[in-house]
């Protein structure tokens, strides 16, 4: 590595003065935790609490219940509707605060809420919604006695299968504030700017078009707060985005809608999309309901005429077109570095080697279960291979090349959890792309309707103004804030309970994993 | 440039109720009677359409269906009154291997003709049995020793079925001996005979139009042929009649007009052939091996023999190996068939057309991609007039979905929408592979990932050995 004196050198002779940097004033937004609760009148909670016609309003149940789930305000008679998304369900009756047992008049019932039949699918499970929602809420991991089986999903295969091997004690006693949870973007050491951002994790690519502006704007001032990047999709760059271009990855896809010199000129990161997770070979998707005059004029096409982008640039047949393009982008924009997003093909290992040699800076594996605002069923479950395969296979690739420590690998892809991301870590990734959970952060109950008609009708997903208006910008802001910083959280934790200082160092230490479907008998190979 | 390969479509829309996931639980009483009652803002409108439909102004129940599960009314209504349920009527489609989603999904894309889109991301398991432990291949950067860039309008679904020489001998510029005659589909399916437990009679002269509107072909017992009529001599370019072991031949009229033929399997399989073949020349006959215990080594041993062009290996309807136990799932044994036909250097001695098991696009693709040169479909087409193989017709009880009644245009127009929503799903995953053409799909494991490969590959070497199976 060269000393930094000399990069310093370097850095002047890439960067000339005059390279154009955004010229707007940058946002600062407060890394503050804050209550979020949820904008809908009625929770969906995990029990429901009913209470009959035979309560005489005595107020024992406040007085047991420790969470609150009974209010009775002063100067009314009646009890208000029980808040029961605070109730942890029968395991009171462990402690003897069992409401239910405890009433003179045995006026209330409990029963495992039935509509979380529902709720969820075997990837995003009922209770990793909840717990979800909950983090967005409080800003911090929701409390053990609620019982909520979130960690793992339910698919049977891949991260659900992984767990960590956590030792009693861990080796070494680390305070929270001993752990680094940042992480270098650029490793080429080419004189571009060195940014680090403050957790493993940024926000993946969602265009104005398949998300609302009130979305991008809230994951971009979140961006901000925890200093670290959001995308903007394929769909162009709003004029709103400008104060937090410093935190903005502006991607340049097949379709090259909205992609303007100026765009790649304002942001500290340019992303390449060659493929999405969802949809790999077929080019990005946005159906004619959704493609409104906003849409229409910002990606310089025609009003409800449904945008389907090409597969694959039609201007890159190898990995030498793949070098000219990336060079056009590194001559337009001098202190951009610059990120690759491919799929997950039987060679990805290649691609990501190819991407390196090429000049990338990250390399960002987007794997076949990933999200997406519209693709064809077919896509979603049988093109390209899972993100788990895939990381182990590049970073196993890399290493054997001796370029890992060179580039920064960066995956998305069903990673729904803090759990997920240390896992993906520990397998081998730098760094890791966060798509739906923001989302679900926001509300989301992935019912799968962001393709058509007015969109999502929890006005997350969505181009129509009047659903839109559904979220509130400063409350979207806070629920992925909360998000994070209860990852971050969470992260620090495991972090702390295998005695490691930095998350880079729990890089491809796959030995403090277990598959549950083997013997785990491999020697540790470190 | 030859003419495009196209399905004209139209719009079918369903008979019977629609059946959705979901239904609002409505608990009316203790109902406030708020003036902006939260059923008005409903994103799909389900609520006014209900309303209509209780006034009588509109006799479509469709609204029953309509709940998306976005669960906003339930959590906006100020009493709390509203709930989500999974319609019971849902989770009564279809048995184990036709799922309801495959029900619903084929049902939409025979009203539709359209390629079904949604968002969020996939929903389902990791990965599971049959088809479901692979994924097709996708191509990154398109590498010139591909099959280059090209537009989804040049991608070719059309296959051979008969016997194709490994090499052609020409003398004096003139080709020595006979080309062995050839079928040309311009896609990898055919239709198959209805199995024996979802026997609609009716629906044999429906096989064949749609046979004849999408240009495939239609398996067509010989003995319901009387069910034909006039259509018989019309559309033989679209039927395959089927010769069970001992069925008589059909007049020579019949033959000598036929593209191809399918007969039983047996120990007269090539007195018969040869019969036929003295009739028609150019006739391509198929013989048809049911995969049971030795279903497969009868395949290949089939291969072997020159009189043999065509091998139809039929599993059940599930796709599993007929009458074991324990058995084999149809991916597995056409890739044990393909494999040890192409080691022996005869893979293009016989095409190979699969039967059982096909419930989606997505494993027509997988099939071929495991050594079929061509797959043979029937419940899929039954599904598509809103069966939802209850059973029931079997029991002699009046069949839900009323097929008995059904208008054969109706019929045939469902049908086709969904041979067309294939065709444009094929052509999909094959753009997304690189891959030009269907016949090149063929036994092309390369362009596919296998669940086993990728474990040992990868969790295998950090975790010792896979304990579940």
């Amino acid at each position: 590595m060269a000393d930094s004196s000399v990069q310093e050198q370097r850095a002047k002779q890439v960067l000339p003065e005059n390279t154009e940097k955004t010229l707007v004033p940058q946002v600062e937004i407060p890394r503050v935790i804050k209550p979020a609760p949820s904008r809908f009148r009625n929770e969906i909670a995990k029990y429901l609490v009913r209470r009959s016609n035979d309560c005489v309003h005595c107020g024992k149940c406040t007085e047991v219940c420790p969470y609150g789930v009974h209010v009775l305000k002063s100067g009314y008679k009646n009890f208000a509707a029980p808040r029961q998304q605070f109730c942890i369900g029968p395991s009171c009756r462990q402690t003897g605060h069992y409401c239910v047992y405890l009433c003179p008049q045995q006026a209330l019932k409990m029963v495992e809420n039935p509509m979380l039949k529902c709720l969820g699918d075997y990837r995003w499970t009922p209770d990793m919604l909840l717990a979800t929602w909950k983090m967005a809420e409080t800003g911090a991991p929701p409390l053990p006695e609620y019982g909520y089986d979130y960690e793992t999903g339910a698919s049977g295969g891949g991260f659900d299968r992984l767990r960590f091997k956590f030792a009693d004690k861990p080796a070494v006693e680390l305070a929270d504030d001993e752990i680094d949870t940042g992480l270098e973007l650029n490793r080429r050491h080419d004189g571009r700017p060195q940014i680090k951002i403050d957790v493993p994790w940024y926000g993946g690519g969602m265009s104005f078009g398949s998300v609302s502006n009130i979305t991008q704007l809230s994951k971009a001032r979140a961006a901000v707060a925890f200093n670290t990047f959001t995308c903007t999709g394929e769909g162009g760059y709003m004029e709103r985005m400008r104060p937090y271009d410093d935190h903005t990855i502006t991607q340049v896809a097949t379709g090259l809608f909205g992609v303007r010199e100026e765009t790649i000129q304002r942001v500290r990161i340019v992303e390449f999309k060659y493929a999405q997770g969802a949809k790999p070979g077929l080019g990005g998707h946005l159906l004619a309901d959704k493609v409104t005059p906003a849409v229409a004029k910002m990606r310089e096409t025609v009003t409800g005429i449904s945008l389907f982008s090409p597969f694959p640039f039609h201007s890159v047949y190898s990995i030498e077109d793949h070098k000219k393009h990336m060079d056009w982008i590194k001559h337009v924009n001098r202190r951009a570095l610059i990120s690759t997003k491919v799929s997950t093909p039987a060679d990805v290992d290649m691609v990501a080697v190819g991407s390196y040699s090429a000049g990338t800076h990250i390399v960002h594996l987007d794997g076949g279960y990933g999200g997406t605002g519209a693709a064809p069923d077919i896509a979603k479950k049988n093109i390209a291979m899972p993100i788990e395969y895939a990381i182990v296979k590049v970073h196993r690739f890399l290493e054997q090349e001796g370029i890992r420590d060179k580039v920064t690998l960066m995956v998305s892809g069903g990673l729904r959890t803090s759990h997920d991301i240390a896992k993906a870590i520990a397998l081998g990734a730098d760094g890791v792309v966060i798509g739906t959970a923001e989302l679900v952060a926001l509300g989301c109950l992935r019912c799968g309707r962001c393709e058509s008609g007015r969109g999502c009708p929890r006005g997350i997903a969505t181009t129509d103004v009047e659903l839109s208006e559904m979220v509130n910008l400063e409350w979207g802001t806070q629920r992925i804030i909360n998000l994070y910083h209860a990852w971050r959280k969470e992260l620090v934790d495991i972090l702390k309970r295998f005695g490691l200082r930095s998350v880079r160092e729990l890089r491809g230490r796959s030995d403090l994993l277990m598959h549950l479907d083997y013997t785990n008998d491999v020697e540790p190979r470190r | 440039m030859p003419e495009k390969y196209h399905i004209a479509t139209k719009r079918m829309p369903p008979r019977l109720p629609r059946i959705g996931k979901f239904g609002v639980v409505d608990w009316r009483e203790d109902c406030a009677g708020c003036h902006n009652c939260v059923k008005k803002a409903c994103v799909y409108d389900r609520y006014r359409q209900e309303a209509q439909y209780i006034k009588g102004l509109n006799d479509v129940n469709a609204f029953f269906s309509e709940c998306m599960g976005c669960f906003s009314c339930v959590q906006k209504c100020t009493k709390g009154l509203l709930s989500l349920a999974v319609n019971p009527a849902y989770e009564r489609l279809g048995n184990g291997y036709f799922t309801p989603d495959i029900i619903l999904t084929t049902w939409d894309q025979a009203e539709t003709a359209s390629i079904p889109v949604s968002g969020a991301g996939y929903r389902g398991k990791f990965t599971g049995d049959g088809f479901d432990s692979m994924w097709t291949d996708m191509s990154e950067i398109v590498r010139p020793t591909r099959d280059g860039i090209h537009g989804r309008e040049y991608i070719s679904t059309a296959v051979d079925i008969g016997r194709k020489p490994s090499q052609l001998t020409f003398e004096n510029g003139e080709l020595v001996g006979a080309l062995p005659p050839l079928v040309d589909i311009p896609i990898p399916l055919i239709i198959d005979m209805l199995p024996a437990k979802y026997s609609f009679l009716q629906l044999i002269p429906v096989f064949v139009a749609v046979a004849a509107r999408t240009g495939t072909m239609a398996v067509i017992d010989w003995n319901d042929s009387g069910l034909l009529g006039a259509e018989k001599e019309k559309n033989l370019s679209h039927i395959i009649f089927y010769l069970g072991k001992d069925t008589p031949l059909p007049p020579e009229g019949i033959i000598r007009k036929s593209r191809l033929m399918e007969i039983a399997d047996g120990d007269n399989v090539e007195p018969r052939i040869k019969e036929l073949k003295s009739v028609n020349p150019e006739l391509v006959v198929a013989v048809r091996v049911d995969l049971d215990a030795h279903g497969g080594q009868r395949a290949i041993e089939l291969a072997h023999q020159s009189f043999v062009e065509v091998i139809h290996i039929a599993a059940d309807i599930d796709g599993n190996q007929v009458g074991a136990a324990k058995p084999r799932f149809i991916k597995d044994m056409a890739r044990d068939i393909h494999t040890s036909l192409v080691k022996e250097g005869i893979r293009d001695n016989v095409t190979v057309i699969s039967g059982g098991g096909i419930a989606l696009t997505e494993h027509l693709a997988k099939q071929i991609i495991c050594g079929a040169d061509l797959v043979a479909i029937n419940l899929p087409l039954l599904i598509a007039l809103e069966c939802r193989l209850c059973q029931d017709c079997r029991d002699g009880f009046a069949c839900p979905a009323k097929i008995e009644t059904l208008n054969t245009d109706y019929a045939v127009g469902r049908m086709t929408n969904l041979v067309a929503a294939w065709h444009d799903q094929l052509i999909e995953v094959m753009g997304a592979m690189g891959m030009r053409e269907v016949r090149r799909l063929r036994g092309e494991t390369g362009r596919a990932l296998f669940f086993e490969d990728l474990e040992e590959d990868t969790f295998g070497r950090l975790f010792g050995t896979r304990t579940k199976s």
